[in-house]
């Protein structure tokens, strides 16, 4: 790499985008085309080195990486492209009597310089989503990458270096020293995705300057399996979700299940067998499952793994192998609520299941906690499904499924509570980024002396019936009739 | 917008745990202590106010109401945190019904109690009645109504498009309440500023706590009083206070904290809740600027113009006229203008109008008195510059070209001050804003449509209006917030509703048309069919499908 990032580099890098931004660089609707379209190059031309960066950095099996990166991706910008002008359209508001009159509408405009901070687990998703947003609404932009995906990070460096006007769109290499030098110059918006510990260190070092923050945080995403359910394709779904997204780790994964006791070895035994199905008798040899990011995060899940009351709940999985960072899928039953497996996000291949004397606990289990990114149901009963979608709070909730939610660009995207603020994807993208001025023009006619002093009796029950639409009062007064 | 809660610089410390350190100073004028009940008398209606407020000023800018009886200390916070978060737990406050109810009673209670709030108002800022009729209730009022009007509405969930991804599949967006909520309001629109909140916070169907200004304190009992009385006690509270109050409210987890006030407090307020990751909503306030142009209506400009400052209590609000820009030449034809029309509405001797709001209290009325004194400016006053310090009253003071350094134009003057800055030509004053934090509101006065749009183009703010001040913040179509110093997040209208509710996004799937696409083991098969599908090239999934290569 080279020379070090110092506290005047950040300087210097905010005094530069923020000229360029103040210089309008970053306002043209053509602008915003041209990086957008260069993006979508980037998609394009790169992706045997992205997925080979993703491989190198998590072992990530190209399937993965091509649909859930790139593809998605690819979408994304594909429908900015389409949007942009009608996104960037002010939009017409309703005048009322008072304003008489007037026309009125909101205009959407950049925030100005903008810092995007994301993640290890899907380091170019996380990081060009944003970075979509931030260059579709108009704003200057920084992209400090995770570093624990390394090769993601020098790859992304390189090509948002290579392709996008530099003069306004900027990528930072490093860890915590760099982010902190970052985090104390004076952004617009910060634009977060991790966890909630460093959620909560942006966000203070937000307030200093006032800058408005989205957090993307993750939680304990639970499942909860009804008996009324298709159990072959139920099951599919989970594994696709948990261990076929970056094997668990990711923001919305499955993190436990809730079912009922009776249920709960049929879910088990439809696990084992799918499992089996898509990952061979031995997971530990499959190509088709990422493996653990870096031996911290291997050691601590197997810490949580290796509990007391915990390791010997394991009803499948449980391999691991420190040398290749592998971790088996793993399931377990019955685990102690103050486990650290229960308290933690675990973020990893570890599945544990709860039992329940009936279904209906599952909502007491879930409001008992901190609100998660994303809540699952399975269910046939369509009672239940409008139940848990109404009273259940998440970030989004998807009946049926996993994690497909995220693929939908109308629906806004983001946590609540423990698991974020705001929220992206899709026109929620560019909204983020932008700043909705309301605007009323008026002319010079039609000025009424009625609201101006001195306040006369007369005037005062005259508004007083006006803006109760008493229109005999309003008569009563204009002849003079008291 | 003004000061709340000023403190020493003790900013952070105050957040993390309420170290904080005021100077004791009696202020004669303020002593508002008393020991029998105050009352309010008019009309039909009579109500009077708890005895137990006693009113104390202190040095470091704060007036804090002190309650004899017991101190609200972090412990009491807790508990009401707790108890509320109980009672939303239950689901009442969710309800349809609850939320009209509530609403309902909201509405009756301004229509009941008009008097007393107009009394109250005129205690603490000796409002005008009309201004008080039509800035803080009438417009509290209607606020109200549309919420009950469309609260079905906003309240169903909306349906949005889902994709060939996840087809087959249904989506909505479910709005829900994000449960306990903290609103702060402030002095200067002391009924409006706390209620128009409260009404989005119970449309989204939370629990709230209300706590008012302590600078407005004859509003602030009375919003206690009348909350108890009219609303539902289990999921809507009022907390009196100043900064010790505040310190224990801050320290508890809410789902959201809505603060009005200003920027320094803003800080402490979102330093506070990201210990708990709550979001804020921050209506702070700016200079806010009126561009004056020299091909307008003069007479209706310098009307607008004196009613977007000083009959806008008095020019003590956050969207007020701060400055006024205008070319060189133009300028002494603008302030001619303003004195005629100045003179009109409030007669020769302003002093006396009852049609001007005050001073809210000593220390702002000294704080704007030494601004106007400072070297430099006091010789630039035009217009004005009579005080009367035990009526805390000021004149309307115009000023022209004080230096750019004076604290007049580097801090928000939020009182009848009203400096005109010059520039050679008017495309000059696009530059004077943009050198500026960006303010809560922009004006512009002029009829040339190319000089308008430029304006809304390049001038960031977080509204404005052309041809007029303030009354966009009353159309309900239109967000009402800041952006940059002058705050964050949005609200009034539906957007208020918005900025209570989370909105969750929910996908319905069937078990129908599973694909075994997405499931490893992964060939090279599904991922031609995979990629082809997500990138909508139906023609390359029926190739893949039919086991054909692109790439062969």
């Amino acid at each position: 790499m080279a020379k070090v990032f110092e506290a005047a580099d950040a300087t210097n890098l905010m005094t530069e985008l923020r000229r360029s931004f103040d210089a309008g660089v970053t306002r043209g609707y053509e602008w915003r085309v041209s990086q957008l379209k260069k993006l979508l190059v980037i998609c394009d031309n790169h992706e045997p080195e992205i997925v080979s960066a993703l491989h190198d950095d998590l072992g990530k099996p190209e399937l993965e990486s091509s649909v859930y990166e790139v593809a998605l991706l690819r979408n994304s910008i594909k429908l900015a492209l389409k949007q942009l002008k009608n996104w960037m359209a002010p939009d017409k508001a309703k005048t009322s009597l008072t304003t008489f009159p007037a026309s009125a509408e909101i205009v959407s405009e950049p925030l100005g310089v903008v810092l995007v901070i994301s993640a290890w687990n899907y380091p170019f998703l996380l990081s060009i989503d944003p970075v979509i947003g931030a260059i579709s609404a108009g704003n200057a932009v920084v992209l400090k990458p995770s570093e624990l995906a390394p090769s993601s990070s020098s790859l992304l460096a390189k090509l948002l270096e290579q392709y996008l006007d530099p003069s306004a769109v900027r990528v930072v290499e490093g860890a915590v020293t760099e982010t902190t030098l970052l985090l104390e110059q004076k952004w617009d918006k910060i634009f977060y995705t991790g966890s909630s510990r460093i959620g909560r260190i942006i966000m203070m070092a937000a307030a200093k300057h006032l800058t408005p923050v989205v957090l993307e945080l993750g939680g304990k995403s639970p499942v909860v399996i009804d008996s009324d359910t298709n159990l072959k394709i139920t099951v599919k779904r989970i594994i696709a979700g948990k261990w076929g997204c970056n094997n668990g780790q990711a923001c919305i994964s499955p993190d436990y299940i809730l079912t009922t006791k009776e249920y709960a070895p049929k879910v088990i035994d439809a696990m084992k067998q799918e499992l089996e199905a898509f990952y061979g008798k031995n997971p530990m040899e499959s190509k088709d499952m990422s493996r653990i990011v870096n031996s911290n995060h291997f050691d601590r899940l197997s810490k949580i793994l290796e509990e007391k009351e915990v390791s010997d709940k394991i009803v499948y999985g449980g391999q691991k192998n420190r040398d290749n960072l592998k971790i088996a899928p793993t399931i377990l039953l019955d685990v102690p609520l103050d486990s650290l497996i229960m308290s933690e996000e675990i973020f990893g291949p570890l599945l544990p299941i709860l039992t329940l004397n009936n279904l209906e606990e599952c909502f007491d289990v879930i409001r008992s906690r901190p609100k998660p990114l994303a809540a699952y149901l399975f269910t046939q009963n369509q009672k239940l499904k409008e139940r848990f979608a109404m009273t259940v709070s998440a970030g989004g909730i998807v009946v049926n499924d996993i994690a497909v939610h995220l693929s939908l660009p109308t629906l806004p995207f983001g946590g609540v509570g423990e698991s974020g603020m705001g929220s992206y994807h899709g026109k929620f993208s560019f909204d983020a980024f932008s700043h909705k001025k309301a605007v009323l023009y008026k002319s010079f006619i039609g000025d009424a002396a009625i609201r101006y002093p001195p306040y006369s009796r007369g005037k005062l029950r005259l508004l007083k019936a006006l803006v109760n639409s008493n229109l005999v009062e309003v008569f009563k007064v204009l002849l003079g009739l008291s | 917008m003004t000061k709340l809660l000023e403190m020493n610089n003790h900013t952070l410390r105050f957040a993390a745990g309420g170290v904080y350190r005021t100077t004791r100073l009696n202020v004669a004028s303020l002593a508002l202590a008393t020991s029998s009940p105050f009352q309010f008398s008019g009309g039909g209606g009579y109500c009077s106010i708890p005895s137990r407020l006693k009113l104390t000023c202190y040095a470091t800018l704060s007036a804090v109401v002190k309650s004899q009886e017991s101190t609200f200390d972090g412990k009491e916070a807790a508990l009401l945190v707790d108890e509320l978060r109980i009672n939303f737990n239950t689901g009442r406050p969710k309800s349809y019904e609850w939320r009209i109810s509530q609403l309902q009673n909201i509405a009756k209670m301004i229509d009941e109690k008009e008097k007393c709030i107009t009394e109250a108002l005129y205690q603490d800022l000796s409002k005008p009645e009309l201004e008080a009729f039509l800035a803080e209730l009438s417009n509290t009022k209607s606020s109200c109504m549309l919420a009950i009007k469309e609260l079905k509405n906003w309240m169903a969930p909306e349906t949005v498009k889902t994709s060939v991804t996840t087809f087959p599949s249904s989506a909505q967006i479910v709005s829900e309440p994000l449960g306990v909520v903290l609103i702060i309001s402030a002095w200067n629109f002391p009924f409006l500023l706390s209620v128009e909140p409260v009404i989005g916070a119970i449309s989204a169907g939370n629990a709230v706590v209300l706590k008012p200004s302590e600078i407005a304190p004859a509003t602030s009992s009375l919003l206690a009083k009348l909350f108890s009385e009219y609303l539902d006690e289990t999921a809507i509270r009022v907390v009196q206070g100043g900064v010790p109050e505040t310190t224990a409210l801050l320290d508890q987890k809410w789902d959201k904290i809505f603060f009005t006030g200003g920027a320094r407090v803003g800080r402490i307020v979102m330093a506070a809740a990201a210990k708990h990751l709550t979001p804020v909503v921050l209506e702070l306030g700016g200079k806010c600027p009126a561009l004056v142009d020299s091909d307008v209506n003069l007479q209706v400009a310098a009307r607008r113009i004196i009613t977007g400052k000083w009959a806008c209590n008095n020019g003590q609000a956050c969207i007020g006229v701060d400055y006024v820009i205008t070319t060189k030449d133009f300028a002494p034809k603008l302030i001619d203008a303003l004195k005629t029309e100045l003179k009109t509405f409030f007669g020769e001797n302003p002093l006396k109008s009852k049609d001007l709001s005050r001073i809210v209290n000593s220390f702002h009325f000294k704080r704007l008195e030494s601004m106007m004194k400072e070297n430099g400016v006091a010789n630039k006053i035009v217009h004005g510059g009579q005080t009367m310090e035990d009526k805390l009253k000021i004149s309307p003071t115009i000023l022209v070209d004080v230096p750019e350094g004076s604290s007049m134009m580097q801090e928000e003057i939020f009182g009848p001050l009203l400096p005109v800055i010059t520039v050679s030509k008017i495309e000059d004053g696009f530059q004077v804003i943009q050198s500026r934090p960006k303010p809560l509101a922009a004006y512009l006065f002029t009829d040339n449509k190319e000089l308008q749009n430029q304006f809304v183009q390049n001038v960031s703010a977080g509204g404005m209006s052309i041809n007029e001040t303030v009354l966009h913040v009353t159309l309900k179509d239109l967000p009402f917030g800041g952006v940059g110093e002058s705050g964050i997040g949005a609200y009034h209208g539906k957007f208020s509703y918005e900025t209570f509710s989370h909105k969750k996004g929910v996908l319905y799937r069937s078990f129908d048309g599973d694909s075994d696409l997405r499931y490893p083991p992964y060939t090279p098969e599904k991922k031609r069919v995979l990629k082809a599908l997500l990138s909508s090239d139906i023609f390359g999934a029926i190739l893949a499908f039919f086991g054909f290569s692109k790439e062969s």
